[in-house]
């Protein structure tokens, strides 16, 4: 049984670095809607390659520490006769092992500056984006209200009546930065979107601008991540991401039922034939 | 130094029982209104074990719903949720995690740390005879109860427990209208926190001047134990942060009972109620619970990170690898920990530049925490390991401290936080920190200080046994967690698996669960192996374990008075395999003679 104890401690950290090397393989790593489970946003990516970054450094520094462990409970196992080594510590390594670690943590918080900044400073955003939000997405128990403004007009922070409403259902452009205006109507929700690594909690009395641009068309989940009440888990939306002229389609066809009280429909039927007729000779 | 310690009769007659008081205390002055901090810090460990199982029994109603849900919970559930077919209904699922957290901080952690271990150990190891303020003592004890009594009441009252999550965001916890728990419920959840908060502090308050004071000659700041020094930093943490929580949750309460509306924005119409007035701040709660909360995170290690450092070293046979290193970093964590709390909330809406800043400062924490481990390792080195129980216990710390401590740089850097802020990594993390390092550090303590508690052994084997499957269990539980994380998994969902892209996870939820399960058995046997040692364990003298602080100069248990000889201190507690001496530990208290200090010998074999 001797070294059992080093061997122990030892099996936890394979173990657990096993799990992680094979979790991709497993499906229990990022979700995939791409392959490789790319995000599909370029910030995603971005914040993809940065968490890879640390993943390097910690592992590195998870084998390197977990091994001195494995290492020191071998080889200085208690044995009769034997006498540790009298000594209170070493100046020149206290010295080396808060340099180097500090070196180390203040290059990743440099180096993740630009990322946030991009993501959250105002200034940084895209200017097209910033000025045309293409939506106001409200929070509430448990749902997520879109108010989309008309086809062809700019969102106002107040609710024009030929603005475009949908529940649960949040339409967006492909290949540009799109804004939109997140708000709460009672209490804390997250706006979560996993495949595109965006997250922005709506808090009651706060508007806040968020932005992010999908590379892939397709749906994907709209999850709440902040904790709103007993329903939290069932605050599900759904985002789709199409191409512009489809997008754009999309909200006159959002405009056209939103607004169909059967005249309108009569009036553009009508519209459609008296000039058919008119041409005939 | 020794300013508050009373004239202490040198040599006195019978073995240190009963020193001051020559009448005999009834029973109930004697062991339930006791002044005496030996029977004090009993008392809260007693109490915290007793609650470490309550809120185990909440965290495996969380994990049975992760791992089955909306099926009828076997045996609890016919008899709780008859209305609902024997199923968890979500609204209690919430109130779950919230109380679970709840009754793990509040009731098990803060209290076992600070309330069991510093009332026994601090007296005992600085040299002196008791607190400086017994009375005061007692009272912190029974504080908790009132609070436990508010928390464990909040089930029964209309609309169930506390629903907001232990960190308590308003609206949730500010309007009745919220939730069902946001009703009566939220209002005693404030009620225990604020005597919880005065238990706390009233032992910060003792635990301050008792170090500052009442050390025995000899004892100087920098010949104190870890635990000492951890003990003492956490008393000056709780002493500033503290306040603002309390006054935070008065302001909540006032929110709620008497409609101020510190945290209620104007306009917000929650659950069809009647819109709300007032032109508060959500955020203003989370930055005053931060500020409160983060500090108490380092509350929640600190105390643990300084027993383990007595630990390692007494089983290293070895000097503590840089005790001033150690010391430095235990202040600048405790230091930088009052400028992190911005790192909860970097989703949460606050100005994005102040990110930037706590990233910064959340960075650099992560410093003095690689240094300790550093130092760890190093005491580690070249010593001659006894693998007893306590050490297994703070050797799991270490090697679990690396893994949360690691883990805590993802989060740290906002970016990737932005992905994985409020999933299951985080609950991955603060487990890992919270029960992987804390909890198998009170693990070993208990066994370590255990024979001083009661003059008996703790049974080794079943000891060990304890260890390897809570080991297990722990990591098989909380290691996929992180997985979960980053496949996005959130948290507080009851049914994470209405998302399609988070069906799959299910198998491996039902693994953790089991797991979960495996480790909660495990700790009747800690349970068991307490009790039957406390009456049948192995009798021992005054120094098992061969080393060398004060508290193990006194009798096994000590008596009111703790020392029957009066502790003069000669040098630091971790001179094990002095060259001056044969044995290998020479106690803070011998006192050498010139002759023996010049023949300076070799050690008898070095590594």
């Amino acid at each position: 049984m001797r070294k059992a104890w080093s061997l122990f401690f030892l099996a936890a950290a394979v173990v657990a670095v096993a799990a992680c090397w094979a979790a991709p393989g497993m499906h229990w790593w990022f979700p995939q809607k791409s392959p490789g489970g790319h995000a599909v946003s370029p910030l995603g990516n971005q914040i993809d390659d940065l968490f890879y970054l640390i993943l390097v450094i910690t592992s590195v520094t998870f084998i390197g520490t977990q091994a001195m462990l494995a290492f020191v409970l071998w080889k200085y196992e208690a044995a009769p006769g034997r006498r540790s080594a009298f000594t209170h510590g070493s100046h020149s390594l206290e010295v080396i092992w808060s340099v180097v670690p500090a070196g180390i943590m203040l290059f990743i918080a440099l180096y993740q500056m630009d990322v946030w900044a991009r993501y959250r400073i105002q200034s940084r955003f895209d200017p097209y984006a910033f000025e045309h939000p293409i939506a106001e997405v409200t929070a509430r128990q448990f749902e997520w209200r879109i108010r989309y403004p008309a086809p062809g007009k700019t969102l106002q922070a107040k609710p024009q009546p030929d603005d475009l409403y949908t529940v649960n259902d949040f339409h967006i452009p492909l290949g540009r930065p799109v804004m939109f205006q997140l708000r709460s109507d009672d209490v804390l929700h997250s706006f979560f979107l996993p495949h595109h690594r965006v997250k922005q909690d709506a808090v009651p009395g706060m508007t806040i601008p968020v932005w992010f641009e999908s590379t892939q068309t397709g749906e994907f989940e709209l999850v709440c991540a902040e904790l709103c009440g007993w329903g939290h888990y069932k605050m599900r939306g759904q985002i789709t991401a199409q191409r512009e002229e489809e997008f754009q389609e999309y909200l006159k066809k959002l405009s056209q039922s939103q607004f169909d009280d059967g005249v309108l429909a009569a009036n553009a039927a009508g519209a459609q034939q008296a000039p058919a007729g008119e041409e005939k000779p | 130094m020794s300013t508050l310690n009373p004239a202490h009769p040198l040599g006195h007659a019978h073995s240190g029982d009963d020193a001051h008081t020559h009448h005999e205390l009834s029973f109930v002055r004697k062991y339930v209104f006791s002044t005496d901090h030996k029977i004090i810090g009993i008392q809260f460990l007693c109490t915290t074990l007793l609650m470490l199982m309550v809120g185990g029994s909440l965290a495996l109603g969380v994990r049975w719903q992760l791992a089955f849900p909306w099926k009828t919970m076997p045996i609890i559930g016919p008899l709780l949720f008859s209305s609902q077919g024997g199923v968890v209904p979500p609204e209690f699922y919430t109130m779950l995690f919230t109380m679970h957290a709840t009754v793990m901080i509040f009731l098990v952690i803060i209290p076992i740390l600070a309330g069991a271990f510093g009332n026994f150990v601090i007296p005992l190891q600085i040299g002196a005879d008791d607190m400086a303020f017994p009375t005061l003592n007692m009272l912190s004890y029974w504080f908790m109860w009132p609070a436990i009594g508010f928390f464990m009441s909040s089930f029964f009252v209309e609309g169930g427990g506390a629903a907001a999550g232990w960190t308590s965001y308003p609206s949730l916890s500010a309007q009745a209208a919220a939730a069902p728990g946001s009703g009566a419920g939220q209002t005693l959840w404030l009620m225990g926190v604020t005597f919880v908060g005065v238990s706390s502090m009233m032992g910060s308050v003792n635990y301050m001047t008792t170090i500052i004071n009442m050390r025995a000659p000899g004892m100087t700041l920098f010949r104190m134990p870890t635990t000492i020094w951890a003990m003492f930093i956490t008393a000056i943490l709780q002493a500033f942060a503290l306040p603002v929580l309390t006054a935070a949750g008065f302001m909540l309460l006032m929110d709620r009972l008497v409609g101020t509306c510190f945290f209620t924005p104007g306009g917000l119409i929650i659950n069809n109620a009647e819109p709300t007035v007032g032109s508060g701040q959500i955020l203003l709660w989370q930055h005053l619970f931060w500020f409160y909360s983060h500090p108490a995170v380092y509350i929640m290690i600190l105390p643990a990170m300084g027993m383990v450092s007595d630990m390692i070293s007494t089983f290293s046979r070895k000097p503590l690898f840089g005790y001033k290193p150690m010391v430095y970093s235990l202040s600048a964590i405790a230091g930088l920990g009052f400028i992190v709390w911005g790192h909860h909330m970097f989703m949460s809406g606050m100005n994005p530049y102040l990110g930037m800043t706590f990233m910064l400062s959340t960075m650099m924490i992560a410093l003095p925490s690689a240094v300790k481990t550093f130092n760890w390792l190093g005491t580690l080195w070249g010593g001659n390991i006894q693998f007893t129980v306590p050490m297994l216990n703070s050797l799991g710390f270490v090697s679990m401290f690396i893994v949360g401590g690691l883990s805590g740089i993802f989060m740290a850097a906002v970016p990737v936080d932005i992905y994985i802020h409020d999933t299951y990594f985080i609950v991955a993390h603060f487990h890992y920190v919270l029960f992987g390092a804390t909890m198998f550090g009170v693990f070993g303590g208990i066994h370590y200080w255990f024979p001083k508690m009661f003059g008996r052994m703790m049974n080794e084997s079943v000891g060990k046994v304890h260890f390897v499957l809570s080991f297990i269990g722990f990591n098989c539980t909380f290691f996929p967690m992180h997985l979960l994380g980053v496949a996005g998994m959130p948290r507080r969902l009851a049914d994470p698996y209405n998302y399609p892209y988070l069906a799959h996870l299910l198998p491996m939820n039902q693994f953790m669960t089991y797991s979960a399960i495996l480790m909660g058995f495990a700790q009747f046997l800690l349970l068991g192996n307490f009790f039957y040692s406390m009456f049948k364990g192995k009798k021992v003298g005054r120094n098992p374990w061969n080393a060398n602080s004060l508290e193990w100069t006194a009798p096994s248990p000590p008596g009111h008075g703790n020392f029957d000889i009066l502790p003069v201190v000669y040098r630091g507690p971790y001179e094990y395999a002095s060259p001056l001496v044969e044995e290998d530990f020479l106690p803070q208290t011998r006192r050498l003679t010139p002759e023996q200090m010049a023949a300076v010998k070799p050690p008898a074999t070095a590594h």
